[in-house]
């Protein structure tokens, strides 16, 4: 950074009451997390092993589950794409009134409760919510759709709930992007379609890694949500770990299945980073 | 390069308003073929709307532009094949230097081996064919120039738009690429319009220079027409230096107007004036077109050096006459040149580049 001084060695010292927080309350606790993971026996005895593990990953259903939140995660994630890119190219087409009327319209779910919301989407999606209502009005679907308690529901409300965490990213990209760039790609007789995907895509990666890195971690870890419009019948990680720990009092194990939770979704953004770093690299040096 | 035929580019009547405030105001412009023609003015005299027009990224109010005497008004951007260099340059920064002179062959569906042929033929032509591979952010700014002059080039465009081409670079490095550009031009013979608010480079470049203020052509003509017979006060001012001083029409003949200074000398001007004698009018000389002496004379006006400035060969006077305006002068330096006190001002014949109503007399304060 040019023209920044470099730091004294005291000035470290203004970051010691944060750094003190997250040792006590957040690095702590995930180490208990992980020591509590390697106990053997339910009541734990102090028996260590990777017994938890062992049974995690050797009972199919499980893995069914890993795969299902994992799977769901992903599917929201692409919604949020398909949908929020439009929308924050579009706010950065508009003229500031208007770009400041969108942004609070992106920005709305995030200050409503997400039980609050959910419960919407509940009356919304339900058999005789908004959207079976019209969807029987039009003679599309001869019998309600079954939207709540279903995957193709908690997708959608997902994608929903989770939106801003997509667009904004995607906003400050775009918005990064000198618009002389698609004016001589046009020049250079490229059509609108081409432009966007030569151009405006490509430069806008940044933005699409960092949005899917926050809306795919949130998404996978949205207890409300995947439990109000999954339903009981459809299970996902989070909800597993808390019938393990509150529910069933096993918390050694429900503190493995956590690590391995844990560990999956960082693996996936440790892949996303690694993506944009090498895009990084190559665009910015 | 193909040697080919420049297109002509014609404006007929282009009108363009942003709400209230209008930026171009029926501006006509006759381009002629393989011409180089620049548009001057000050920031917000409507230069930049007029290449936005031409190129396409604005709709004209009213009129037409014409590529060959043919309307393109009507033309999206990516089919008037008119290229242009944008200030900034404008370089694809996720492509490289081959990769972005490859980008309008390729949109315009080349075939592979013809497009390789153009992309070597523009990287000799610009003489970057060392960094092909190169990203744009490894570039310096005049090799950047390069690389957008030959991406531009490459779709062979019927006419080259140049916005602010010299403005990002360093000034040793822009009279160098202003050499290059302005062979490269002659070389192609291609039409070429360049927005430009720096006068000396529109003089130096162009063949013809269109002077615009606040949305108005205000003359379009050689340079050394724009230099020597500016058709207004404001040509007169924004290009190079004037010095106006105040006077009165003394009388008018068919060699011109003569005109009575403040100190009650009457000159010759050999300008021709719509004025009717009496009126205040302001009388146009550069600065070398005059010279300081320390002896007086006939037509000799007397002043006083208020500073003077050595600078190499030549010497920068500025000197204050009898009504308290002040005048500039350049003139050789000489062993015995005068360096304080009271001087003499020597309007050299022919020097005067006009004559121009003079509102600001109405008043009778004479001020600077």
């Amino acid at each position: 950074m040019a023209g920044a001084l470099d730091p004294k060695p005291r000035d470290w010292a203004l970051a010691l009451p944060l750094a003190a927080f997250f040792a006590l309350f957040f690095i702590a606790p995930l180490g208990l997390l992980v020591a509590i993971s390697f106990e053997t026996e339910r009541q734990m005895t102090g028996t260590l092993g990777l017994g938890q593990y062992a049974a995690f990953l050797s009972d199919g259903l499980n893995l069914a589950v890993l795969r299902d939140t994992l799977l769901v995660g992903a599917k929201a994630t692409l919604l949020c794409l398909l949908f929020g890119y439009p929308l924050a190219w579009l706010c950065t087409k508009v003229s500031a009134r208007w770009q400041a009327v969108l942004i609070f319209l992106v920005v709305l779910p995030i200050v409503t409760s997400v039980v609050v919301r959910t419960f919407a989407w509940i009356v919304i999606l339900g058999r005789h919510g908004i959207v079976n209502e019209t969807i029987l009005a039009l003679g599309l679907s001869a019998q309600p759709l079954k939207l709540l308690f279903s995957e193709t529901g908690v997708v959608i409300v997902l994608a929903q709930v989770q939106m801003p965490l997509m667009v904004l990213p995607l906003i400050t990209t775009l918005q990064r992007i000198d618009p002389n760039l698609e004016s001589a790609s046009r020049a250079l007789g490229a059509g609108a379609w081409r432009t966007f995907f030569k151009v405006t895509l490509p430069l806008s990666l940044p933005g699409i890694i960092a949005g899917t890195i926050l809306t795919y971690t949130a998404c996978v870890t949205a207890f409300v949500t995947q439990s109000l419009i999954g339903g009981s019948r459809l299970l996902f990680m989070p909800m597993m770990i808390f019938q393990q720990a509150m529910d069933l009092q096993n918390w050694p194990f429900a503190a493995a299945v956590s690590v391995i939770f844990m560990v999956s979704v960082l693996l996936i953004v440790a892949m996303l980073v690694a993506l944009s770093r090498s895009r990084a690299a190559r665009l910015y040096g | 390069m193909s040697q080919s035929a420049g297109h002509a580019l014609t404006l007929r009547g282009i009108s363009h308003a942003f709400g209230q405030v209008v930026a171009a105001n029926a501006i006509d412009l006759d381009i002629r073929p393989g011409e180089l023609v620049s548009l001057l003015g000050p920031s917000g005299c409507g230069k930049t709307t007029l290449l936005k027009i031409i190129a396409g990224f604005l709709r004209q109010t009213s009129g037409d532009v014409l590529v060959d005497g043919a309307s393109i008004s009507h033309l999206p951007t990516n089919r008037r094949r008119i290229g242009i260099v944008f200030q900034n340059y404008a370089l694809f920064p996720h492509m490289s230097v081959a990769q972005n002179i490859a980008y309008g062959p390729i949109a315009a569906g080349r075939p592979k081996a013809e497009t390789d042929a153009v992309v070597s033929e523009m990287l000799d032509v610009v003489q970057m064919a060392a960094f092909r591979d190169r990203l744009p952010r490894e570039l310096s700014g005049g090799q950047q120039q390069r690389v957008a002059l030959a991406r531009c080039l490459a779709i062979r465009p019927r006419i080259l738009l140049l916005d602010e081409p010299f403005s990002a670079l360093d000034k040793n490095l822009r009279l160098d690429m202003q050499i290059e550009i302005k062979r490269l031009q002659r070389q192609s013979g291609i039409t070429t319009v360049m927005v430009t608010h720096d006068q000396e480079e529109a003089l130096g470049m162009s063949d013809r220079i269109a002077v615009l203020s606040r949305g108005n052509l205000e003359q379009f003509a050689p340079p050394s027409d724009i230099y020597d017979r500016p058709a207004s006060l404001f040509v007169n001012t924004f290009v190079g230096t004037a010095n106006l001083l105040r006077a009165t029409v003394a009388g008018i003949s068919a060699s011109g107007a003569a005109v009575r200074l403040a100190d009650g000398m009457v000159i010759e001007t050999g300008r021709e004036t719509t004025l009717s004698v009496g009126a205040a009018v302001l009388v146009a000389v550069r600065p070398e077109g005059m010279r300081v002496s320390a002896t007086g004379g006939a037509g000799a006006i007397g002043a006083e050096i208020t500073a003077v400035m050595p600078i190499g060969p030549a010497l920068i006077y500025e000197v204050t006459l009898i009504d308290g305006s002040s005048v500039k002068v350049v003139q050789e330096r000489e062993a015995d040149a005068p360096l304080a006190g009271p001087v003499f001002l020597h309007l050299k014949p022919n020097r005067i580049t006009g004559l121009f109503p003079d509102h600001s007399g109405d008043t009778h304060k004479k001020g600077n």
